[in-house]
């Protein structure tokens, strides 16, 4: 059989799909060259700073700006009241699907009370940042304290203090499943474990904070928005919704995006405030969240606390699992995302990995007077992964097995897709087995654990950590966003055309934010079209410049996008040839493109470069036969169809020591065998895994915002928020392990948030491990150094 | 504030500059905002994350707690005068090769850490290297590419590879 009649257009000579191309953007930033929102500055700009509340719940009594008025450079003093008459109503958080959901209205700045430390109430536009800060302090607001909810134990008991009184109760959404038969399962197990784990608040930290400048233009009410988003048409169509704007005339661009994690995907209420300081100034305006509002304003994610339990048979099967979510969100829900997501990933996914059909699981979400919560980096998941797989490591000491082997014995097997989780989310092409086995192998796990115990017999603490995971990636229209009535598209867009050069453009609605979106939308493109990459450009992150997308959250970038690029690739390419036939009177299906040219097929003999028939299309297509009308240019988009994401596994591996002095823990190995299914690009996956582990191992180990009982946050700043630096952090051995998604042809799967989803697990589970000789075990995170010693009962 | 504003003169990435700041202008809003090198990056302004990292009379300085009046007859260099001079030609382009940076936004502070590591030391372990880096907050790599990027550059320098 001939090879080329298997070979695919992605594995075609020359192909570009597996190998480490540099991203551009890198070439750039590496030299000072990238330019971030706050590089940019358009003539006459102006800057906002806001005055914030101090209170977690407050009426605001009296407002008083005068001396901020008069104070020189100051162009704009705005209040919240202000601000509502701008607005076409409220925000309302909350999605169909959620049915029974509650919300308070929001708007974007606080309207007579304030219900969070931080919420904006007063916005001043001056010269300069400074000076806007000079004269917000000019501003003076008389406030009248409330009764603040600052717990979600005590927001839930009876009456408890309200968050807001109209709601008559602080329970966001309830929701239970109930799968198989769960009390006969416990009724009848052999052994069951249970535990209470605890997770604290922590946030997204970007190194580049939050940030916009937003240009209006008062004569054809054209608004344009730089602004450091994940989503650009996502914040295009709330911003043209909420102001009132014609949303054809609102152009949004992200330029270089200084990190994002989920934080630049949602609305900030100082965000709209600055844009319609610039509609009502009729000039730029800026606004770039410092260091100290952004601890205090961007969102918050992951307080939730879970009550768990395992039905385990003698032979160590798992029976049965059962859950109770208590998820602790802010004052609002977050528009246009919700806060419920966080809870409802935990029920979605804890046990994920296991063959087990009994589940029930229950959550709820009660405000708080804190910040909103909302989508972070792995939503759900390292919480849920957390719960599972200690539970697995417990059941695996009360029927003395290795924590390998009950994975093994309990997880899906490889060759059984498709078919359903506990929790009745359809999973396929999944490789459990097969990434188990790797891991096995990759760890050298039997040498590890004679090393293990040498060192115990030492004195010297050290623990092993498994954790295997699931991960939803790249969400579809059927499931929250689309069916939940949002406005922001899960179907993603791309169109690639031929310039009279012969050169590529290919527009992608998906955005880069490092990852390396567009140098993977490069490599698809050049290999499916067959021409060196450096003909091929990718723009991204300008509403006015590619079609219509949902831009890059949950981990849809390259399998959302990136079948997008493939598929409009494939469409220009048909065109191609059949417009070189008629050219070359070739029969297109014998004629190939390679390395920028048209060739014979099979004997490669060049006929045409693609910059002659670039010119030909443009300009002389007298040449060409009537019955050829060139397009030159291809979009096509792609979603899911009826599954809720494109599950995708993996399992961690961890080694750690532990000092039962002090408490304080040291990573010593890490590693990842995933499986994204097809990689494109093998080094910008690996360093998703990497950077993702990392800021899982922040949350596990460090990031915690604390608050007191008057829900005032004590650690708003880098020097009390701790984030992982170099010298704590391992090395990380990341593997893929290879399953094309059926979904779609170019056959990827989302990756950017697998090492968070798990990593958190596979360090507690390795912590545990460590400690189990001294007799004790953490329920919680962070595990800081007092959590450890409070767990070894010596504080 | 004009009345106010002081007179400096310094040299920034070799060049002249004369300027007239607020005694309150931090190193790097100076730079950014006065003369548009915006290659130094404001992450924290509190002296924490390492990013607006600069080079001054030789010594790496975190921009954000040097105050622009305390510069006056000083040397600065930046991420744009470190290119230009191609001084740290080879640790770009590790850095690019190995991939050790995403959004890029941590990067130009890093490098300047990394230069001066590099000038100091022809041979560390990786744990040194990690050690020397800790400054620098970097929220997208988990710093195992950034390491392996200044230990190839290092391994590069001692072997004479240009």
């Amino acid at each position: 059989m001939g090879r080329e009649l298997t070979l695919g257009p992605l594995d075609r000579q020359h192909s570009y799909v597996g190998r480490n191309l540099p991203r551009e953007k890198a070439k750039r930033a590496v030299r000072g060259r990238g330019r971030y929102t706050d590089d940019i500055t358009l003539p006459r700009t102006v800057h906002a700073a806001f005055v914030r509340s101090p209170y977690a719940h407050a009426d605001i009594c009296e407002i008083n700006v005068e001396k901020a008025i008069a104070h020189p450079g100051v162009v704009l003093v705005m209040t919240g009241s202000e601000m509502k008459e701008m607005c076409t109503g409220p925000w309302l958080g909350t999605l169909s699907v959620f049915e029974t959901m509650k919300t308070a209205p929001q708007y974007p700045m606080a309207v007579d009370r304030v219900c969070w430390q931080g919420e904006p109430v007063v916005m001043v536009v001056a010269e300069s940042r400074a000076v806007a800060e000079d004269a917000a302090e000019l501003v003076s607001v008389v406030y009248e304290e409330l009764p603040v909810v600052a717990h979600k134990e005590k927001a839930l008991e009876p009456g408890a203090n309200l968050v807001h009184k109209e709601l008559n109760e602080n329970l966001a959404f309830e929701k239970v499943i109930d799968n198989g038969d769960v009390r006969k399962a416990f009724d009848e197990a052999d052994h069951i474990v249970e535990g209470v784990f605890n997770f604290g608040r922590h946030t997204a930290v970007s190194l580049e904070t939050r940030a916009l400048l937003a240009s209006y233009e008062k004569d054809t009410e054209e608004l344009t928005i730089y602004t450091s988003s994940q989503t650009p048409h996502m914040i295009q169509a709330i911003i043209a919704k909420t102001l009132g704007l014609p949303e054809h005339k609102c152009r949004v661009v992200a330029p270089f995006v200084g990190g994002s994690f989920g934080l630049k995907i949602h609305s900030f209420g100082d965000e709209f405030a600055a844009t319609a300081a610039s509609i009502k100034l009729g000039r730029p305006v800026k606004f770039i969240a410092d260091r100290l509002e952004s601890f205090l304003t961007d969102i918050h994610a992951r307080e939730n606390k879970v009550a768990g339990k395992m039905a385990i048979s003698d032979e160590g099967e798992i029976q049965a699992l059962e859950i109770d979510i208590l998820s602790g969100v802010g004052a609002y829900s977050q528009y246009p995302r919700t806060s419920v997501f966080e809870a409802n990933q935990i029920l979605n996914i804890t046990g994920g990995p296991y063959k087990h059909q009994n589940y029930k699981a229950r959550m709820r979400v009660a405000y708080m007077h804190k910040v909103p919560t909302s989508q972070y980096r792995a939503v759900g998941h390292p919480i849920g992964n957390s719960v599972g797989e200690a539970l697995v490591d417990m059941a695996a000491e009360k029927v003395g097995l290795d924590p390998i082997e009950i994975r093994r014995r309990n997880v899906m097997e490889d060759d059984s897709y498709p078919r359903k989780t506990a929790s009745g989310i359809d999973v396929a092409d999944m490789s459990h087995q097969a990434c188990l086995e790797t891991l096995v192998k990759r760890m050298g796990y039997e040498e590890l654990i004679a090393e293990r115990d040498a060192c115990r017999n030492k004195g010297v603490f050290r623990g092993i950590g498994i954790a295997a995971f699931i991960k939803g990636t790249a969400p579809g229209p059927a499931g929250y966003y689309g069916a939940g009535g949002a406005p922001i598209a899960s179907q993603d867009a791309a169109t690639v055309k031929i310039e009279p050069s012969g050169n590529i453009i290919c527009s992608v609605g998906v955005t880069d934010q490092g990852q390396g979106v567009d140098t993977v939308m490069q490599q698809i493109t050049a290999s499916v079209l067959g021409v060196p990459e450096g003909m091929v450009r990718v723009i991204e992150g300008d509403t006015d410049a590619t079609p219509y997308g949902g831009g890059t959250y949950a981990s849809r970038a390259t399998a959302i996008g990136g079948e997008a690029t493939y598929q409009a690739a494939l469409a220009l390419r048909a065109e191609l040839l059949v417009i070189a036939g008629a050219l070359l009177q070739a029969n297109p299906e014998k004629i190939d493109i390679l390395n920028g040219n048209i060739v014979d097929a099979g004997t490669d003999n060049i006929r045409i470069p693609l910059s002659e028939l670039g010119r030909i299309a443009h300009f002389q297509v007298a040449q060409l036969p009537n019955e050829i009308e060139p397009q030159l240019s291809h979009t096509k988009r792609f979603r899911l169809r009826d599954a809720l994401y494109i599950f995708t596994n993996g399992i961690q591996g961890a080694y750690v020591e532990v000092d039962p002095d002090t408490g304080f823990i040291s990573l010593l190995n890490h590693w990842v065998v995933e499986d994204c299914g097809r990689v494109i690009n093998p080094i910008l996956a690996d360093e998703q895994v990497r950077g993702g582990c990392v800021q899982g191992i922040g949350g596990a180990l460090y990031e915690h915002c604390i608050y007191d009982d008057q829900a005032q946050l004590l650690n708003g700043s880098l020097v009390d928020y701790i984030v992982p630096m170099a010298s704590e952090m391992p090395d990380i051995d990341v593997v893929h392990v290879q399953t094309h998604t059926g979904v779609s042809e170019l056959g990827s799967k989302g990756v950017g948030e697998s090492g968070t989803g798990a990593a958190p697990a596979v360090v507690m589970n390795a912590v545990n491990d460590a400690i189990r000789p001294l007799g004790g075990r953490v329920f919680e995170q962070p595990m800081t150094p007092e959590v450890i010693l409070k767990a070894l009962g010596k504080i | 504030m004009e009345d106010e504003k002081i007179q400096i003169a310094l040299r920034v990435n070799g060049e002249e500059i004369t300027a007239r700041v607020e005694p309150r202008m931090h190193l790097v809003d100076f730079l950014r905002s006065q003369l548009e090198l915006t290659g130094s990056h404001l992450g924290c302004e509190h002296g924490i994350c390492g990013a607006c990292s600069v080079r001054l009379d030789g010594v790496v300085v975190r921009g954000c707690l040097v105050l622009a009046v305390q510069c006056d007859g000083a040397e600065i260099t930046t991420i744009e005068g470190l290119t230009e001079s191609g001084e740290i030609s080879d640790l770009q382009e590790h850095f690019v090769s190995r991939n050790a940076l995403q959004c890029g936004f941590c990067t130009p502070g890093m490098l300047m850490t990394a230069a001066e590591l590099l000038e100091r030391k022809k041979s560390l372990p990786r744990e040194e290297i990690r050690e020397f880096m800790s400054g620098n907050f970097c929220r997208c790599t988990g710093y195992h590419a950034i390491i392996d990027a200044i230990e190839e550059t290092m391994n590069d320098r001692r072997s004479g590879v240009q």
